[in-house]
């Protein structure tokens, strides 16, 4: 696992401006994608080797789209890092029932956001 | 002179006549010939047991004493049967309607149904009738000492007692057999009243004949006999006018309410037609029962040994002058006296003990499934027999321990005294309708106190319950309550004291208690039936009323099932018979029809009863029935008040239900309340953060810097925005708003709102038309335009037309004043539109909007709290919203 192709999806432009350049400067090539009804072909599209997915999308939860991911065979094991603003504990576990690799709760710090793509992609 | 033992078998030969007498009567009322039995001249000479043997002996030991004043015990009855006919006619006809069968029955009847009024009376009458019961068994055992002595037996007191033992079983027997031979509802006895009708004729005879040979045998013709009188010291006797009006209202009192004379007067009465023949045959058979009274009285002092006994001249007269027949023709009247009261007083006595007494008793204290009819009236005719023994028991009782020793006459009075408590409670209940039971029990016991404290207690002497100092000084030393002198006034005579005290305070209390409560629905009946017995009573209903008998029946319908149900009724049922109107005519078919309606609200029972008092000649009038339906009009609401309690019961614990669910929704919407809230803070705080971060870095060109400087900046306002917003509407939420009323044009506001929404008109066109804001507004201005901004922006953010345009638009609609803002978008989709001003309910691209989604729940609080409203406006194309000002600021220019 040595690609570097990272997909986001988010709505919020701001934090997409942010992780695109925090990733970039990395040398990650990051894809992002912004509505959650569109997410998966998305997804097939780009074939990431991680997934940055935020909780609430226009049209579809993120939630729902991990449960697509992990249905399917072809991203069953795909790294998936959940981000939300929403941070509660429930929706911690909600996500780790779904079966997320990791779960990262708004505002983060730039760091541990690069640290955990590393790590979740096998750098 | 006769011997004892042959005025013995002349009594019991006298017995077995009158057990005859009464079988015969019995034997012709159970095969149905009852005509003969029940004549006027029966009638009336049973009402003859008003002359007791008090009557027979005692009037001539009291005009011995008193002289005339024995005349006012005859005076009493005889006003009342001349004078107050119709009051006795009223009883009779209430005693035959309403099937009564004694005077606590009346009573009891009368107010509600009363069973502690029924067992007032019953102790009353009983308590008052004992030492009535004892005088007469006192002076059968006397007139046998007499004849005993006569004839040189020597009786001591075991044989005096033994006699009137022999008295009291004999008449329990001859009670027992012919006064509970039956069961009848009416409650009469024809053997026992024909007997004493015979009787009634042996002591009137009696007297006659002493009278006779008193006057033409010994005194020598009546002028003589005038002559004796007018040198006796009766002549010298003046009448005291206080004791003549009160004997002679105590008598007239007693007369209408002894039990024993309202058994004959009304509940043995067979048709009222008899009262007219007894409202004069029956004074006639008083005025020949005194009048050789005071001959015998004069004939006798002057003759008898002086400290002879007075009351026994009749019979001691004929046996001083040899006329041994005559004396035991005397010795019959006087047997026959006190015979006939004591059958008949123990019948109305014991009818009143079983009835009001030992069966409630009974039936309270059996379980109810248990009893059978066969069980009650085996059981009625027990107690009733029982009954008859026990207050033959008490009789004598009260003759053993009192020794005999008052004079006749005395005792006879304090009977009339106590059971003269029922008087005022008796006319009150046939003649006034406010009377109550509360009022009449309150009545009742306070005459009963009085009397037994006065007069009753006092009779016993001052070896018995009264001790003299408690006589002179008043119990505990209150000298107010002293027996005779009550209230501190002195030196009234002792019977008159008590009468005046007794009555005067059982009538006050009777009606201002009376006056103070109220009766209940079936007092209100009950009262209107008795005071109105003559009302209805008697004549069937013309044919030609009908349509009035509908009428009343509407009147009466309308109360209990409410007009229109009623008129429906009647209505459908009058277009049925082919008529117009609401009247139909009363056929049995409707009157089973509205009788099945009414039952649903007031029972079946209660309906029956009130269509039939209204539709067959009812005892009492329309008013009485709509005063009851009105009662139960009141109930049914009571009633309804109680179901409608249940029902808020029923709404409350829904309504607490719901609040639980609400509070879980609200919890849960307060969840995510929070969790919009921590998403849109943190939102922009992540931005900042973040770029906050990357700034430090460092590494980056002068351009960029400024740009992820710009974002921050941008965030940390949106963040303001948001702070700002979500204090305003929790401060609009809670009410706690103040709002600075004041004048401003309408123009100005709009004018002010675009330039604050930042449009840039190159943008967003908007369209207005001047003439129509020419309007003066006075209200929260600031909020107002709060609004318009707020609806301007949203606009300019969500407005997707290639050209955004946004018309302005006030006009009137429906009376109100409004301004509709509507854009050339595609507007809301429908789903959404109720929505749309709920918190956070953001529809599109948040990025976009820059906002919380606060905006429009904050205008709909805005104008809630201004009066007015706003509301989405559907199919106008783009996405149209109204805003309705309040009435209160709006004044055209």
């Amino acid at each position: 696992m040595t690609g570097k192709q990272v997909l986001l999806i988010e709505d919020e432009p701001n934090i997409i401006e942010a992780i695109r350049f925090i990733l970039s400067r990395d040398g990650w090539a990051v894809a992002t994608h912004s509505d959650g009804t569109t997410a998966l072909e998305k997804v097939r599209a780009v074939a990431p080797n991680l997934i940055i997915l935020d909780v609430m999308l226009p049209g579809r939860s993120g939630y729902d789209i991990l449960r697509d991911l992990r249905d399917d065979a072809a991203t069953k094991s795909l790294p998936v890092m959940m981000l939300t603003a929403r941070g509660q504990s429930k929706d911690r576990e909600l996500a780790e029932r779904l079966g997320v690799t990791h779960f990262m709760t708004k505002p983060f710090s730039n760091a541990e956001v690069l640290e955990n793509v590393r790590t979740l992609a096998g750098w | 002179m006769i011997s004892f033992n042959l005025l013995i078998f002349v009594a019991l030969c006298y017995v077995a006549l009158l057990f005859t007498v009464a079988f015969v009567a019995e034997r012709h009322a159970a095969n149905g010939r009852v005509n003969w039995l029940r004549s006027p001249v029966i009638y009336t000479l049973s009402l003859s047991i008003y002359c007791t043997a008090w009557t027979f002996y005692g009037a001539v030991g009291y005009a011995a004493r008193s002289g005339l004043e024995f005349l006012t015990i005859y005076l009493g009855p005889t006003l009342v049967m001349v004078g107050w006919w119709w009051v006795v006619r009223k009883l009779v006809r209430i005693g035959r309607a309403q099937r009564i069968t004694s005077i606590a029955d009346l009573i009891s009847s009368r107010f509600g149904k009363s069973t502690s009024l029924g067992v007032i009376v019953t102790v009353i009458a009983v308590v008052g009738t004992t030492p009535y019961i004892a005088l007469q068994l006192q002076s059968v055992t006397l007139s046998f000492a007499v004849f005993a002595q006569g004839s040189g037996q020597v009786w001591v007191a075991e044989d005096l007692n033994a006699a009137a033992i022999w008295v009291a079983a004999g008449l329990a027997v001859f009670t027992i057999l012919f006064g509970t031979r039956n069961l009848d509802v009416n409650e009469r006895h024809h053997g026992v009243v024909m007997a004493i009708a015979v009787e009634a004729v042996v002591k009137l005879c009696a007297l006659l004949a002493v009278g006779i040979f008193v006057v033409w045998g010994i005194a020598g013709g009546p002028a003589a006999t005038l002559d004796m009188i007018d040198q006796s010291a009766i002549s010298e006797w003046s009448p005291v006018g206080g004791r003549w009006v009160g004997l002679t209202f105590l008598s007239a009192a007693a007369f209408l309410c002894l039990p024993r004379m309202f058994q004959v007067l009304v509940v043995e009465n067979a048709d009222e037609k008899h009262l007219a023949t007894a409202s004069w045959a029956f004074p006639a058979y008083l005025m020949l029962m005194s009048l050789f009274v005071v001959p015998i009285a004069v004939v006798g002092l002057n003759l008898m040994p002086p400290g002879s006994n007075p009351d026994l001249f009749v019979l001691t007269l004929p046996l001083s002058q040899g006329q041994d027949g005559l004396a035991v023709l005397s010795f019959l009247g006087g047997f026959s006296s006190a015979t006939s009261m004591v059958i008949v007083a123990t019948i109305a006595l014991a009818t009143m003990v079983s009835n009001h007494i030992v069966v409630p008793i009974w039936l309270s204290s059996t379980a109810r499934g248990a009893t059978m009819s066969g069980d009650v009236r085996y059981v009625v005719l027990l107690a009733r027999r029982m009954s008859i023994a026990g207050v033959l028991a008490l009789g004598y009782a009260y003759f053993r321990v009192s020794g005999g020793g008052a004079a006749l006459a005395a005792i006879g009075l304090i009977s009339f005294a106590g059971v003269a408590q029922v008087l005022p409670v008796l006319l009150g209940g046939i003649f006034w309708r406010g009377a109550t039971r509360i009022g009449a029990a309150a009545g009742l016991l306070t005459g009963f106190a009085l009397w037994a404290w006065t007069l009753f207690l006092p009779s016993f002497g001052s070896e018995g319950i009264m001790s003299a100092s408690m006589m002179a000084q008043g119990p505990f030393g209150l000298g107010w309550l002293r027996p005779q002198a009550l209230f501190g006034i002195d030196g009234i005579d002792p019977l008159l004291h008590a009468l005046v005290w007794s009555m005067l305070l059982n009538s006050v209390v009777f009606f201002v208690v009376s006056i103070f409560t109220f009766p209940t629905p079936i007092e209100r009946l009950q009262g209107a039936q008795f005071v109105n017995v003559f009302a209805h009573s008697s004549s069937p209903r013309a044919a030609t009323q009908s349509a009035a008998g509908a009428e009343d029946l509407l009147i009466m319908a309308q109360r209990i099932i409410g007009s229109g149900q009623a008129q429906a009724l009647f209505q459908a049922a009058a277009q049925k018979q082919g008529k117009e109107g609401y009247l139909p005519d009363v056929t049995p078919e409707f009157i089973e029809r509205l009788e099945r309606e009414l039952a649903g609200s007031v029972g079946a029972a209660t309906a029956h009863a009130m269509v039939g008092q209204l539709t067959q000649g009812a005892n009492v009038s329309v008013q009485d029935l709509i005063a009851v339906a009105d009662e139960a009009a009141q109930i049914l609401e009571y009633s309804s008040q109680l179901e409608a309690k249940s029902a808020e019961q029923e709404n409350t614990a829904r309504a607490l239900r719901d609040a639980n669910e609400k509070l879980t929704a609200l919890s849960i919407q307060k969840d995510a309340f929070l969790s919009q809230i921590s998403h849109e803070l943190r939102t922009p705080m992540t931005s900042i953060r973040s770029f906050s971060e990357i700034l430090r870095d460092g590494e980056m060109g002068a351009d960029e810097q400024a740009r992820y400087a710009g974002i921050i900046h941008d965030e940390a306002l949106r963040l303001t925005r948001l702070l700002d917003d979500l204090l305003d509407l929790a401060v609009l939420e809670n009410g706690q708003v103040q709002l600075n009323n004041s004048e401003g044009s309408l123009r100005g506001l709009l004018d002010r709102a675009i330039s604050a929404a930042g449009v840039d008109l190159g943008e967003l066109g908007i369209h207005r038309r001047a003439a129509d804001e020419q309007l003066t507004l006075f209200t929260d201005l600031d909020r107002l335009t709060q609004v318009f901004i707020n609806l301007i922006a949203n606009a300019q953010k969500y407005c997707d037309a290639e050209k955004p345009e946004l018309r302005i638009r006030v006009r009137r609609v429906d009376g109100a004043q409004v301004i509709d803002f509507t854009d050339n978008g595609r507007g809301i989709v429908a789903d959404h539109q109720a929505l749309i001003f709920a918190k956070f309910s953001r529809l599109t691209d948040s990025g976009k909007a820059g906002g919380a989604g606060l905006g429009l729940a904050i205008c709909r609080e805005i104008m809630g709290r201004l009066g007015g409203q706003i509301d989405y406006l559907p199919g106008q194309g783009g996405a149209a919203f109204r805003v309705t000002l309040p009435a209160t600021a709006t004044r055209p220019r």
